[in-house]
């Protein structure tokens, strides 16, 4: 047994309103730059559709994330470590940019400055690549927002595996949730064994995923292997960039930026104990219906002192232990289980997780032709399929999402029930395997979400690893050497000048 | 033909090359780690990349390696396994032609691609488009050294090569004089070939000492780094 701390994630999708302030802030802070205009660390997408690159969720043809071979161990799903180098020269598993979408901006200075005409001026597209003029925008980070498009094409979404998806597509019938998405910071990450340079790193402190920006050689193995393709190449530096985590806010004890930012108050954050000797064997697991479990496994309970013992051994700080006793994450995925992993199919085991959203009932069961078990609707008559959900947070298993999403309606009958009709139900917690205080806890930290229950985050201890007197007078944050920017004006070493703005190029 | 000219080009230029090559790699390497990369562009463009690189690297690595291999190998170790002057200029040759002419189709497709796809071009960097146009012209003028080759096919004029290339790193004083009398074309090739050495270190061209063949035996898949053991 070998215990690491890792800072996680939770997303109440329940919540999420698609408002994308998590995406904006998170652009402002870190890819406002040249070469990753067009990478969101953070996006937000509405499904059913095929996402962000196009169709990421589908490995048949992306490739990405790791498959159980013969002998049952675990191989990349790009190949053996000589079918990744092989790629090297010319990768065919990686996405173009076409597939995310060719970054622009708009001429706005011609609004101001175009002569008196006839017709109103207009604002057209330019590239950010070329710098020329785009006749016809073809794609964005969010493409099918509220379900834009045809059908035909948003149906192509991965997760109606094994759904009769055609009603969905009439209007009566029709459904949608926002899926925002980061970096999963796994703890199998198949970004960090595909890299040919190991430049790719897990933090052992916080678990949170890096690439190290000098030893980067831009082979891109990485932005092929990660499934939820969340690794963008630089096309400007040639190297690649990920989600950080906002690991200088983490260490400081805040959140990240788009949990800071979220409107909705949907994301948690905090710590969970596992175990680091179980990974091999939990990824591997021979049927991936079983790997969510097997994650759940892996986790080590914060209140059993044997535990607490051998973190304390493995170097786990006792202010880290105190938070994994308080974290939102533990009451979230393993108390009421009612968070559930993105695609635990990838055998990554993401870090990130997701509360499933109800949905409105369909029209059916309010005309009474579905039951309703007492106070609380039968989850099955809900409008977003179950076996939807199931695909895309538990490999397909229904009965976990089912439960969860059952425990999510009595919290509100409950509530109902205490509120509306002035006098708590009991048996609703019951029936659902919960106890009152249970579901009073669940409805405070879900519903009302206070931020200090919502971000319980210890700050690092840098003073055991680091001397800070090496540190003092150096940059926080910089590209190449600590005070120049190793991209200078005519920089000896390939260095680009920087390119005229469209707007100062016209 | 041993004139100061010829001494200098083929006995002092070589060393000059070598040193910024070693020199300015390290430097790079310690100063600028950020842009010590591939700098692959087929994100923007895939069209092109997909053949003309495969077939511009591989081609490149076989003559690359034959090139190594073929000069700076004693040649007495060719004569103690009783492999011929002659065979050895002919398979050269054949082989050095061969990849030659497939880095060559690679190559035309790579500086087509460069040259004219507006977003390749856009993100090109002037010694992006100079080495690539620098390889292709260096390939051809190997390739046409075969012509000249073909003339001489006992492989006296091949050892007058490998015992220059020998003499410059063996610190041989009159290593020069070898190539003095050789075809103007070879020497060309020569010269183009230091110079690739002597801008080695200002181009792409350094993520060749990068190539990540530890991989292969890179133990386990996981890097955990910890703050605590740095």
């Amino acid at each position: 047994m070998k215990i690491r701390a890792q800072v996680c994630m939770v997303l109440n999708l329940d919540k999420c309103i698609g408002c994308h302030t998590c995406t904006v802030t998170c652009k402002n802070v870190w890819t406002n730059r040249e070469g990753v205009e067009y990478a969101w660390f953070n996006n937000v997408e509405t499904k059913p559709g095929i996402g962000y690159p196009k169709e990421w969720e589908s490995q048949r043809r992306w490739n990405g994330g790791w498959e159980r071979i013969a002998g049952g161990k675990l191989q990349l799903k790009m190949g053996a470590k000589w079918r990744i180098l092989a790629k090297i020269f010319a990768n065919p598993d990686l996405p173009e940019i076409d597939d995310y979408y060719e970054p622009f901006t708009f001429d706005y200075e011609h609004l101001q400055t175009a002569p008196e005409s006839q017709a109103m001026p207009t604002a057209r597209p330019r590239s950010l690549i070329t710098g020329e003029r785009m006749e016809k925008i073809e794609g964005g980070p969010n493409w099918e927002e509220i379900l834009g498009g045809e059908f035909s094409k948003r149906s192509k979404d991965y997760n109606f595996e094994g759904v009769q998806k055609e009603i969905y597509g009439q209007f009566e019938n029709t459904f949608m949730m926002y899926l925002p998405r980061l970096c999963e910071h796994c703890l199998n990450p198949a970004c960090v064994a595909a890299c040919p340079s190991g430049a790719i790193y897990k933090r052992e402190e916080d678990g949170i995923v890096l690439i190290d920006q000098e030893k980067c050689r831009g082979w891109r193995m990485c932005v092929s292997a990660c499934p939820y393709k969340k690794i963008y190449y630089n096309w400007s530096s040639g190297k690649s960039e990920k989600c950080i985590l906002c690991y200088p806010r983490i260490e400081a004890g805040q959140p990240t930026v788009c949990s800071e930012t979220c409107v909705g108050r949907i994301r948690y954050l905090g710590v969970i104990l596992y175990d680091a000797d179980r990974i091999g064997a939990a990824a591997s697991a021979p049927a991936e219906g079983d790997l969510y479990q097997q994650h759940l496994d892996i986790f080590c309970n914060p209140f059993d002192p044997q535990v607490q013992e051998q973190a304390r051994r493995d170097g786990v700080p006792a202010a880290w232990l105190e938070s994994a006793r308080n974290s939102p994450i533990w009451k979230l995925a393993m108390d009421w289980k009612v968070a559930f992993p993105l695609h635990p199919e990838y055998r990554t085991l993401p870090m990130v997780w997701y509360v499933p959203p109800l949905s409105p009932i369909q029209s059916s069961a309010v005309a009474g032709k579905i039951g309703v078990d007492g106070e609380v609707p039968d989850v099955r008559s809900l409008r977003i399929p179950l076996r939807y959900l199931a695909n895309m947070l538990t490999a397909g298993k229904e009965e976990p999402v089912l439960k969860g999403l059952e425990r999510m309606l009595a919290m509100r009958a409950y509530m109902r029930s205490k509120t509306v009709d002035g006098a708590a139900d009991a048996s609703i917690a019951e029936r659902v395997g919960l106890s009152i205080d249970e579901i009073e806890a669940m409805y405070k930290l879900m519903a009302l979400a206070n931020y200090e229950d919502r971000f319980v985050i210890p700050t690092t201890h840098r003073e055991v690893g680091e001397d800070a007197y090496d540190l003092r007078g150096s940059c926080g944050f910089s590209f190449g050497n600590t005070s120049s920017q190793g991209m200078s004006e005519g920089n000896l070493f390939g260095g680009k000048r920087r390119k005229a703005t469209p707007t100062e190029a016209l | 033909m041993e004139t100061p000219f010829n001494t200098f080009l083929f006995g002092i230029y070589p060393y000059i090359c070598l040193a910024v090559f070693v020199l300015g790699s390290i430097v790079r390497y310690d100063r600028e780690p950020y842009t010590w990369r591939s700098g692959s562009s087929q994100l923007l463009r895939r069209k092109q990349v997909m053949l003309g690189s495969v077939l511009f690297h591989t081609g490149i690595l076989i003559v690359f390696f034959g090139h190594l291999v073929g000069l700076l190998t004693p040649i007495e170790i060719f004569d103690a396994f009783g492999i011929g002057h002659g065979f050895k200029q002919v398979m050269a040759m054949l082989v050095g032609g061969i990849a030659g002419l497939v880095c060559l189709a690679g190559a035309v497709m790579l500086l087509h691609r460069r040259l004219l796809d507006p977003r390749v071009r856009a993100v090109s960097s002037f010694s992006d488009t100079a080495i690539l146009i620098i390889l292709a012209v260096q390939l051809v003028i190997g390739l046409f050294t075969i012509f000249v080759s073909a003339g001489h096919l006992d492989g006296h004029e091949m050892v007058k090569f490998m015992s220059w290339a020998q003499g410059i790193f063996t610190f041989e004083a009159g290593a020069a004089d070898y190539v003095a009398e050789t075809a103007l074309i070879f020497k060309l090739h020569l010269f183009l070939g230091l110079t690739i050495l002597l801008i080695f270190p200002f181009t792409r061209l350094v993520h060749i000492l990068s190539a990540p063949l530890r991989y292969l035996w890179r133990p386990g898949y996981q890097i955990v780094r910890s703050r605590l053991a740095s």
